[in-house]
């Protein structure tokens, strides 16, 4: 807990910290659930491999923050209750993870454009006064790290691939490209908490993420997408219309037996 | 509470086999950061995971609570710690003998930065150096899948973390 004067300060800084875990929490339990849907689909084993396992990375990045957010909104809601119970207008991750899968093509965009970000995130998160925060950066950016290879990897293989392949890679780059704005908003909640020390105000990561970007497609023979309209409101609760069907495959088993276990 | 109870404690908690390699122990691994004995003989025990999202973490934390407790030992109560986060370089020396014994290649000290570059991997079975990364990700979290060009036998391999 940090140091405060009063303990008003403390209890807005805990709901702030509240808010910004189950923000982090719910980007990486969506994308988990998105990518999971791979399983036994992908082109090739070794991808069905690869996409699963980096599901798994970010499903315990999830757990962690979630429990977390249990713990620091005190209303006796554990990470279970958070991922299973709440509705769709209650999840605060950003558009970019919700997007469906769509072909190989678009999961690998958005996750060169994802991992890039996290990565970046976590670098700066490890220095956190909160040591939550900073214990899942210090593990999450090892893992981060590794899925912006896996993606870096691909969108260079199909971008300066066959005709079809660069065809379809500068597609998905193109469709997803609205949605990365999102990721470099930040507000109150973002500033407040990275003037304490305890969070990361995101859009001070977005120069950082362009070079890289911009680098990557560049060695991919990809141009960067010139689309100016962009996509918000996913940390306000507003989302895009496939969520909810995410929502309802990822609640189901929960909600029909409630605490279920095996 | 005497040492030599705490070395007790210690020792059971770092035999307890690793669910999916189960010829390395947990001690072997490096993931027992630290086991505390009270005056009233309750344990508690630190452990940080491999990788995030490690299944294996949950049964690593029910097999060390069922072992000190088949010994003796009342209250026992695992503790997860994520920071400093763990890395293969905590893999002892017996650990990786024993990983390679087993078919599985070791991993190679890392250099620092966040992802490694590989310059040979011997193959555990033939010990050539002519290998080849088939799959970045493999049967468990922290493991990557490789293949022998010499005596053609895919392996796995611990991968640098």
């Amino acid at each position: 807990m940090i140091a405060n004067d009063s303990a008003g300060t403390n209890d807005a800084m805990a709901r702030e910290r509240f808010v910004y875990a189950l923000r982090l929490g719910d980007d990486a339990l969506i994308l988990a659930q998105r990518l999971s849907e791979w399983a036994s689909r992908a082109p090739e084993i070794e991808e069905d491999i690869a996409l699963t396992n980096i599901a798994l990375d970010l499903l315990g990045q999830a757990r962690a923050l979630l429990d977390y957010a249990g713990t620091l909104e005190g209303a006796s809601r554990d990470e279970d209750d958070l991922a299973y119970l709440r509705t769709e207008r209650e999840f605060t991750n950003v558009h970019l993870v919700e997007q469906e899968n769509g072909d190989f093509a678009h999961t690998i965009a958005r996750q060169l454009f994802f991992s890039t970000y996290q990565l970046a995130l976590y670098e700066e998160l490890i220095s956190s006064h909160d040591d939550l925060f900073a214990g899942v950066a210090a593990k999450g950016v090892k893992e981060a790290a590794y899925h912006n290879d896996h993606a870096t990897q691909w969108t260079i293989r199909l971008g300066d691939g066959t005709d079809e392949s660069h065809r379809r890679m500068q597609a998905a780059v193109d469709r997803l490209w609205p949605f990365t704005a999102e990721l470099f908003e930040s507000d109150d909640v973002e500033r407040s908490l990275a003037a304490a020390g305890i969070g990361v105000d995101s859009s001070t990561l977005k120069s950082r993420w362009g070079l890289a970007i911009a680098e990557v497609l560049s060695s991919a023979t990809l141009a960067v997408p010139e689309t100016t309209w962009t996509s918000h409101g996913g940390r306000r609760g507003v989302h895009t219309e496939g969520f909810g069907y995410l929502l309802a495959e990822m609640q189901y088993l929960h909600r029909t037996y409630p605490g279920g276990k095996w | 509470m005497s040492s030599l109870l705490i070395g007790d404690a210690r020792a059971i908690c770092e035999s307890v086999p690793d669910p999916e390699m189960p010829f390395v122990t947990v001690g072997d691994l490096g993931i027992v950061r630290d086991v505390i004995v009270d005056d009233a003989g309750r344990v508690e025990v630190v452990v940080t995971p491999t990788y995030s999202g490690c299944p294996a973490t949950d049964v690593i934390r029910d097999d060390i609570v069922a072992a000190l407790r088949a010994t003796g030992f009342g209250e026992a109560a695992v503790r997860t710690v994520l920071a400093p986060a763990w890395t293969t370089d905590w893999i002892s020396p017996a650990g990786l003998e024993k990983l390679a014994r087993n078919g599985i290649a070791p991993p190679s000290p890392r250099a620092g930065g966040a992802v490694d570059v590989e310059l040979g991997v011997r193959c555990p079975r033939c010990g050539s150096i002519q290998t080849r990364l088939v799959s970045r990700f493999g049967a468990t979290p922290c493991q990557a899948m490789y293949r022998c060009a010499d005596c053609l036998e895919p392996f796995d391999r611990v991968k640098p973390h």
